[in-house]
């Protein structure tokens, strides 16, 4: 039963291999997302949340329990989905501007578009570079640019065909302080003007704070919900948002909550 | 162009003219007698009177090589795709492709002789069946070896397998097929000049069994030169492809050169 969120997950089980070696990753997990909302993923290492994001994308099939995107149940991988990990999977066999085209490629309608319009979709590709800061390096190869800027291409295709949900496994778990913290800029700014739905699912309790509405804290494997943070601050937030005692706050209560978790 | 680089472009010809050197002058210094081992000024004097019966038949070899290559690419890409994308495929196929490797393709060609006749056919067919099997390995590797991320990110867009295979699986198998080639090439050669000694009147396979069977050891030796000197040209013109079609592959040698 569709409950009117636009991602509904009700009462999921994941039960990875099989016999004895079977590992029960998410157990009797509910969790709602509303359409246009962007919430956070956080827990201990392990707790199943990249599980998570699979599931909801349908590229692993629940054990038991339901998951509906949109009206639909998930039962397959769900189609036109953006996503991002933390390792930014670019192809280098094309340039940068040719790999944030890829979904142009894949996607209906464009993919029967784009051989009409190119000059139409190579304008737009070459804007969202520019939106985060890549306007030279559409010729250049993945493998010339630095990691920062690969992974700025890298949310660039995951959102460039206007998915309605953008998935983000620890998109910026790989990079220095002083990076990720520039491209948690980079994506509020994509999100307020896009205003897809957004998941994230990190470790880093400042980046969910920063840039989610809502903040799901998961238990230890087997992974379950086990508390919901409301971040009612302002967007959009800016670095100086994080030493505000609000944020500060958010974060610690986040921090006492997952600590709790682990010396149970 | 630095020293360093010259050096680099001239240090085979310094090799391969040293060689020869120390062969001549061993043959001189031990009075070797030239139906052992004759010195390598009479097997390029040799080269140069046999001119046109060498040409001739070098030239014939080098076109069943090609054509036995050739053939090799497109059914090793097929088996080598077919291999890498359904592991029921793999499972299955593979123990055949490894036991069919395993036989020495000098004992097939008496087989394929009785189905074709002697010649060229023989000589293609056994220089295609000893050449695919790198090639389908090296792209079943390619393509087993796909980030399973970027998998990911195409299936949650929603590509099909073919999509899958045309947009990461063939250039991420590229380098692996090219790399793969250059074998391939050498190993076509040697197929094709044993089937041509063993079962045939044309080729420089067969221009060698006859020349040894008159003794003129010299005329053999001229003929192995030549069966090399076409495997390097061959080899040369696969790595200036693989160059050309996969620079991706090659971006830290790029930044040295």
């Amino acid at each position: 039963m569709p409950t009117g969120s636009f991602v509904s997950i009700r009462n999921v089980s994941l039960i990875y291999g099989q016999g004895e070696d079977s590992i029960l990753a998410v157990q009797d997990l509910s969790l709602d997302i509303e359409k246009g909302e962007f919430v956070a993923v956080v827990g201990p290492s392990g707790c199943g949340k990249s599980s998570l994001m699979k599931l909801v994308t349908g590229l692993v099939r629940a054990t038991s329990g339901e998951i509906y995107v949109g009206e639909e149940r998930v039962l397959d991988p769900i189609r036109g989905v953006g996503m991002a990990f933390q390792n930014p999977t670019l192809m280098p066999w094309r340039t940068t501007l040719a790999n944030i085209m890829l979904p142009f490629e894949i996607v209906d309608p464009h993919k029967r578009l784009i051989g009409r319009d190119r000059a139409r979709y190579v304008a737009q590709a070459e804007q969202l570079l520019a939106t985060v800061g890549l306007r030279q390096f559409g010729g250049k190869f993945p493998w010339e640019l630095s990691g920062g800027m690969q992974q700025r291409a890298n949310l660039c295709r995951a959102v460039i065909h206007q998915p309605e949900l953008l998935m983000l496994d620890e998109p910026f778990g790989a990079l220095d302080a002083f990076t990720r913290e520039e491209l948690w800029g980079v994506m509020q700014k994509v999100w307020i003007e896009k205003r897809f739905t957004g998941v994230l699912v990190t470790h880093d309790l400042r980046e969910a704070a920063f840039l989610a509405d809502r903040v799901f804290v998961i238990s230890q494997r087997p992974g379950r919900v086990i508390h919901e943070a409301r971040i009612d601050i302002p967007r959009p937030r800016t670095l100086q948002t994080t030493f505000e005692p609000r944020f500060v706050d958010i974060v610690h209560g986040l921090r006492e909550r997952i600590s709790q978790e682990l010396t149970v | 162009m630095t020293n360093a680089r010259r050096l680099q472009i001239a240090i085979p010809w310094l090799v391969g003219v040293g060689l020869f050197a120390v062969w001549e002058l061993a043959c001189r210094v031990f009075e070797i007698p030239p139906f052992v081992l004759p010195r390598p000024s009479a097997v390029f004097a040799t080269m140069y009177d046999y001119r046109g019966p060498l040409l001739e038949h070098s030239l014939h070899t080098l076109f069943t090589t090609i054509i036995g290559f050739v053939l090799a690419v497109a059914g090793g890409t097929a088996i080598g795709l077919a291999v890498g994308a359904s592991s029921f495929i793999y499972v299955g196929l593979y123990p055949v492709l490894i036991a069919f490797n395993s036989i020495p393709k000098v004992a097939l060609v008496p087989v394929i002789v009785i189905w074709f006749g002697i010649g060229t056919i023989p000589a293609i067919i056994t220089a295609c069946s000893i050449a695919f099997f790198p090639i389908a390995v090296n792209i079943a590797t390619g393509l087993a070896t796909i980030e399973p991320e970027m998998r990911d990110v195409l299936r949650s867009l929603g590509a099909n397998r073919w999509e899958i295979l045309t947009k990461v699986g063939l250039p991420r198998s590229a380098p692996y097929l090219f790399a793969s080639l250059k074998i391939a090439i050498t190993l076509s050669f040697i197929g094709s000049v044993i089937s041509e000694t063993v079962a045939s009147n044309v080729g420089i396979g067969y221009l060698m069994l006859s020349a040894s069977s008159r003794f003129e050891v010299p005329l053999v030796f001229a003929g192995l030169l030549i069966v090399g000197a076409m495997g390097i040209a061959m080899y040369a013109i696969c790595v200036v492809f693989e160059r050309r079609m996969t620079r991706w592959a090659f971006r830290s040698q790029d930044l040295i050169s």
